[in-house]
């Protein structure tokens, strides 16, 4: 029953909108403010980009700081979002304009926090590292870390090969006394869902030709996926966490 | 909010006040209508007119004959990977001079994987000296200059104009190379098109960019931001030397069979390319030596031979040379 919404951030970069099959959602104004796309017809999922408003789907935005923190700053104060018991705000990678610009205005509303993303490679941990030193300088609270992409099945032969590595983020979490919230292998069907275009056919990557059974909306094709459970369990942990928060 | 997004003179941001002259112009942050604006500040402390250190940059880079930049749209896709082995590739020929230049700034990751990561530069009598990986491959990155390899660097877009500034105007090349001449000078760019981007192309000008290679995986989420990049090199005027399909597949090292991770469900890099009539430079299967080899700094090319993603980098860098040479 709860009530989310996505802000995506990524202004040079915007994927949220194919992610979730909004992409071709023509954006509008209400009297209160700009009306974010639903992705369900109950409207409890709900999504806002800088996509919505390119020209194109091609079309590059090539802009310095002050243009992008003056966009991000329209996308908290202008969008009508409603009533909502979360909003995810999706960012670029890096420690740069945009989230600067992010935890600077969203300060008055006390940000509950931050959740690290990172692959299991020694590389991505070097920046990842730099990402949680950034949330430490800013103020922003941790809420955990998750190690993605960390295994990938063999639809042959089900053996698990570790494409980039494994363990590492896990590592990292235990050293600098995060909150580990959870490994997640490479899960074809998720990726398949998040790439095709209509996302009420349930993937099945494994047998193509087979016929496809169909939902009403993304947020019931993606409980399908295997990975699901997975983040089912982070979302428990982290909304216990955040009411613990509010109580104390 | 605008109805869409469109081109706006020269770089105006939408907060600036109603009669701003543009950031680039000469009475940036210190004309009338400036008064009250919140880039005011940023306006009026950057050098207005023809930047003087542009034929400086020009001056330092002319011993060098291919600049290539490196680019992605989207972050992940192995852009930094594809530049170091591209790198090691190019140097293992004993006689072609090759440097590498880690313009992203927030997460600087050549030096970890091209193996030189506690490394400090040096000045000398001409400039900096880039670090030395090889007697014939140099590299210079923000990371030999950080205190620690966990600080963020949380710099906004002047500072990072200024480093990367400094990097071209101030490392020495030329003392790399018999003869004075650096063949190839790789510039890792962080992912998207963003100040990073536009100072490397502001700031080579004068001097020329040789070409583009934009790495990409198959799926669309992906290729949309690698059209975006193909955008801003036309608009920016960056020739295009082609586009690289990295993760192209995945061969299991237990059965060998084939699958896909990344699914192009919109005809991958191979549709994207015939469709905007750039060259498809090759495609670089799923392997995890790759990874391996980047963690510990070490060239793929040479841990892992026989690999066939090995393969498909020769092939890459082959075309790469085929294309830059007959230009």
């Amino acid at each position: 029953g709860h009530r989310v919404g996505v802000l995506d951030i990524d202004l040079c970069g915007p994927s949220i909108p194919r992610m979730l099959g909004v992409e071709n959602y023509q954006i509008h104004q209400a009297s209160s403010g700009w009306v974010p796309a639903y992705v369900d017809s109950d409207k409890r999922l709900s999504c806002m980009s800088i996509a919505f408003l390119l020209p194109s789907r091609d079309s590059s935005v090539v802009w310095r700081g002050p243009k992008k923190n003056a966009m991000i700053k329209l996308f908290l104060s202008d969008v009508y979002w409603g009533e909502l018991d979360y909003l995810l705000i999706d960012t670029p990678p890096g420690t740069s304009d945009e989230h600067l610009a992010v935890v600077e205005y969203l300060q008055e509303w006390n940000p509950d926090g931050a959740v690290i993303i990172t692959t299991p490679q020694a590389v991505a941990l070097a920046d990842v590292k730099k990402e949680i030193n950034f949330c430490e300088k800013v103020g922003l609270p941790i809420l955990g870390l998750v190690e993605n992409m960390s295994g990938f099945v063999c639809p042959h032969c089900a053996e698990c090969t570790n494409v980039f590595s494994t363990g590492g983020g896990e590592g990292l979490a235990k050293h600098l006394d995060i909150p580990f919230l959870g490994r997640s292998p490479i899960d074809p069907n998720l990726v398949m869902l998040l790439e095709q275009e209509d996302k009420t056919l349930v993937p099945n990557v494994n047998d193509p030709e087979a016929e496809k059974e169909k939902t009403t909306s993304i947020v019931e094709t993606y409980q399908r996926c295997e990975l699901s459970n997975m983040f089912s369990g982070i979302a428990k942990h982290l909304t216990e966490t955040l009411n613990v928060k509010e109580a104390a | 909010m605008p109805d869409t997004i469109t081109a706006t003179k020269g770089d105006v941001p939408d907060n600036a006040n109603e009669h701003c002259p543009g950031p680039e112009s000469e009475s940036a942050g210190k004309a009338d209508g400036c008064a009250g604006c919140p880039n005011q500040e940023i306006c009026a402390s950057q050098a207005a007119g023809p930047d003087p250190d542009l034929p400086i940059i020009a001056e330092r880079l002319s011993c060098v004959k291919h600049k290539i930049l490196v680019l992605s749209g989207k972050g992940g896709v192995g852009k930094s990977t594809f530049t170091s082995q591209l790198a090691f590739a190019l140097a293992s020929d004993e006689n072609t001079e090759v440097g590498v230049v880690d313009v992203d700034v927030c997460g600087p990751s050549i030096p970890k994987i091209m193996g030189c990561e506690r490394e400090e530069v040096h000045p000398t009598g001409h400039g900096w000296s880039p670090v030395f990986v090889q007697d014939n491959l140099g590299v210079m990155s923000i990371a030999f200059m950080l205190p620690d390899e966990e600080s963020a660097v949380i710099w906004r877009g002047p500072k990072k104009n200024g480093m990367i500034k400094q990097f071209l105007r101030d490392v020495d090349w030329s003392s790399t190379a018999e003869g004075g001449v650096l063949d190839y000078l790789l510039f890792d760019t962080p992912p998207g098109t963003s100040d990073e981007h536009l100072s490397v192309v502001q700031l080579l000008r004068e001097s020329g960019i040789t070409g583009a290679v934009i790495v990409t995986t198959p799926q669309e989420v992906a290729l949309q931001d690698v059209r975006k990049e193909i955008d801003f090199c036309r608009k920016a005027q960056v020739p295009i030397i082609g586009v690289v399909e990295n993760m192209s597949g995945f061969v299991c090292p237990g059965c060998k069979g084939e699958s896909r991770i990344f699914y192009p469900t919109t005809g991958g890099a191979q549709k994207m390319c015939k469709d905007l009539g750039i060259p498809l430079l090759g495609s670089i299967p799923l392997d995890p030596s790759i990874g391996r080899a980047c963690d510990f700094g070490s060239s793929f090319l040479d841990t892992c031979p026989e690999s066939p993603a090995a393969k498909a980098y020769l092939d890459i860098i082959a075309n790469i040379k085929r294309i830059i040479e007959s230009k």
